[in-house]
């Protein structure tokens, strides 16, 4: 814990220190680190005792999870009637969460794989946590169909296998390549993430006191020795796999927007949705890199690592795909005027004025309106203020997600059969409990793997002490230390 | 008697990528060529001087991937046109452009476990012990510490003059990886 407070003084960009700092662009990772501190401090984190503040949080979390069971178990036992899903809302909160998650389900990989091409040094600090945050998100994301099916013991019938009919899925429903799409991101993000975590694995291994600790890291290290020959084989697979997670992230979320854009309903035949989706999709995952981040900066004492350059990016990105959301939402309303279609035109109307406008006007005020604060220098600097607009953000994103999925159905073609949505508490419970999940698998993460890329952060530690670092002629040295 | 027990190598300590670089170069220099680093972290600048230069991970992605995408075409393609033809609102039953979002994901799935899997392989993991875990202070390599492994194999190789000529480049530290 002594490095703490050394911790806090070194970093120019810590909380409340924004007014001695000023306006000047800082670097990734603070000044006068060494390859011992970079490993001690980010393994120290895994192999001490947990915090208090990670043992009260999982337990919050688990008593959601409990929640979360007690949902599932009740909707096993009396089926999906429990939840307001009814005719002619036929997807519903599951099928709101499922698009939810698994959109912030795609920074994560998006993030690490796409900023590993750019070679951009801003990855090595965020690329673990986000990752992971992809995996948990994927694992609420990938259940919420499957609660909805009605039967969902018979959810093997999504994979083509030889059944006693002869039958094959319908290969030119979205729906089907949805399966696949999110199956393959699922297990690649996996990969992709272990792969990323073997070196480290070995780190603890060999830092770890307990054998029995050891033994454990030992072998998720699968007796990785760290090896000339090995590292060229494995920077090879993991660049190569990282360039083919960037077409997969977008892919899987095309092929999400297409599940709406495919169906003739009004409100979402609309060839804009794909990209506009995947917009979407980075937009939360952002916010949610920085809901997360932001926490584990602060509790973990983590400001030389993650800087205010890294959240100054993360913003600047949210901001990016924000903008392109807003841009969606505009030529989505365009080419709903333009059509001149009255189904069309009659659902929008209903969605900005009819029964669902205040969560369209919160929507819009979240997604459109307080995102727009990021432009100022000033707001990307403070990082409780970004905290918040990134909470903003995802509850905009999840009502954006739900406006889309039950407007739409809401007022279909026949006015005879419209019909506004009513959650039930069932609803809410899976829902609320998916949140509890996925904070509980976040806290065990927290408490067992390095948050941060460790043997990325010594080639950044080799990059600062050769002095190739961006922007770090601008930092004052700290102590003799500078080169 | 000790001194003659066969060894596997003798692995030399350094306490910095530049010093290790340096060691590296004279080693090559001197005519050693089975030669392994064993790093914190990946040193590009090794691969080119201990010339690690291997392209098989990159073949087994691009393999993979092409079986992927052609199991994946194929196999859609079967079950539509062969096995089960079934006519679906008149669309054409070889309507090949639905099958490409599959086709595309089943490439991606097993080119990225093609390479993954061939890399781990490759490097012969997982492999929980090693002889050169036996060599004193190796648990460093894996955080702050660079170590020099010349193979006993090595055609230069002749252990007391190894030694010294290790010696020469200023290492923390030298031993012998034991067979086990």
């Amino acid at each position: 814990m002594s490095s703490n407070s050394s911790n806090q003084r070194n970093a120019p960009g810590a909380d409340g220190a924004s007014e001695d700092a000023p306006l000047r662009p800082v670097p990734v990772l603070a000044p006068g680190q060494t390859y011992a501190r970079v490993s001690a401090e980010f393994s120290d984190i895994t192999l001490r005792p947990a915090p208090w503040g990670v043992m009260v949080g999982f337990a919050l979390a688990f008593g959601l999870v409990m929640i979360f069971l007690m949902a599932v178990t009740y909707l096993f036992i009396e089926g999906i009637g429990i939840f307001g899903t009814n005719v002619p809302v036929a997807w519903a909160f599951p099928i709101v969460s499922f698009v939810w998650w698994i959109g912030i389900g795609h920074a994560g990989t998006f993030i690490s794989a796409f900023l590993l091409l750019m070679r951009q040094d801003w990855r090595a600090s965020i690329n673990r946590f986000a990752e992971a945050m992809t995996l948990f998100a994927l694992a609420c994301a990938g259940m919420m169909p499957l609660l909805h099916l009605g039967r969902p013991w018979v959810l093997y019938w999504l994979f083509p296998y030889p059944n006693t009919m002869g039958l094959w899925p319908q290969w030119r429903s979205p729906l089907v390549w949805d399966v696949f799409a999110v199956s393959t991101y699922a297990l690649v993000s996996l990969l992709f993430w272990y792969m990323g975590a073997i070196p480290d694995f070995a780190t603890l291994r060999d830092r770890a006191k307990n054998h029995r600790i050891r033994l454990a890291y030992g072998l998720a290290a699968l007796g990785w020795r760290g090896s000339s020959r090995h590292w060229q084989r494995y920077q090879q697979a993991y660049l190569l796999v990282g360039a083919l997670a960037v077409p997969l992230v977008i892919s899987v979320h095309s092929i999400v927007g297409m599940d709406f854009a495919v169906a003739i309903v009004p409100g979402w035949h609309s060839t804009i949705f794909p990209p506009y989706f995947v917009a979407g999709a980075l937009y939360s995952g952002f916010a949610m890199v920085l809901t997360l981040g932001i926490p584990l900066r602060h509790y973990y004492k983590l400001h030389d690592f993650l800087t205010e350059r890294h959240l100054d990016n993360c913003a600047k990105l949210m901001l990016l795909t924000g903008l392109i959301v807003t841009y969606g939402y505009v030529f989505d309303y365009f080419t709903v005027w333009y059509s001149a279609s009255s189904a069309e035109i009659i659902g929008l109307q209903q969605r900005i004025f009819g029964a669902y406008r205040v969560e369209f006007w919160v929507m819009t005020f979240c997604n459109v309106g307080v995102i727009q604060l990021v432009w100022f220098k000033k707001v990307r600097q403070k990082a409780g203020l970004l905290f918040l607009i990134a909470i903003l953000v995802n509850v905009g994103m999840w009502l954006e997600r739900y406006i889309i999925v039950l407007t739409s159905l809401s007022y279909d073609y026949l006015p005879g059969t419209w019909h506004v949505f009513e959650s039930t508490r069932w609803d809410w419970a899976v829902f609320v409990g998916s949140v509890g999940l996925f904070a509980a698998l976040w806290f065990i993460f927290v408490r067992f793997v390095p948050v941060s890329g460790i043997f990325e952060l010594r080639e950044l530690t080799r990059k600062q002490q050769k002095g190739e670092l961006k922007y770090q002629e601008s930092t004052p040295p700290a102590g003799d230390t500078h080169v | 008697m000790y001194e003659d027990a066969p060894i596997l190598g003798l692995m030399a300590e350094f306490d910095s990528p530049e010093a290790l670089l340096f060691a590296a170069r004279e080693m090559r220099a001197a005519g050693y060529v089975r030669l392994e680093a064993f790093t914190p972290m990946p040193i590009e600048e090794l691969n080119d001087i201990l010339g690690h230069k291997s392209t098989i991970v990159a073949a087994l992605v691009l393999i993979g991937g092409l079986l992927g995408a052609g199991g994946a075409f194929a196999f859609m393609t079967w079950t539509w046109l062969i096995d089960y033809p079934i006519n679906i609102g008149g669309r054409p039953m070889f309507s090949w452009p639905s099958y490409i979002p599959i086709t595309f994901e089943m490439a991606v799935l097993f080119g990225c476990y093609a390479g993954g899997i061939g890399m781990l392989l490759l490097n012969r993991l997982p492999l929980l012990h090693h002889p050169v875990f036996d060599v004193p202070g190796f648990e460093r390599a894996s955080s702050d510490r660079f170590f020099m492994m010349v193979d006993a194999e090595d055609p230069v190789f002749l252990k007391a003059e190894t030694r010294r000529f290790l010696a020469s480049l200023s290492p923390l530290n030298i031993a012998e990886v034991p067979c086990t």
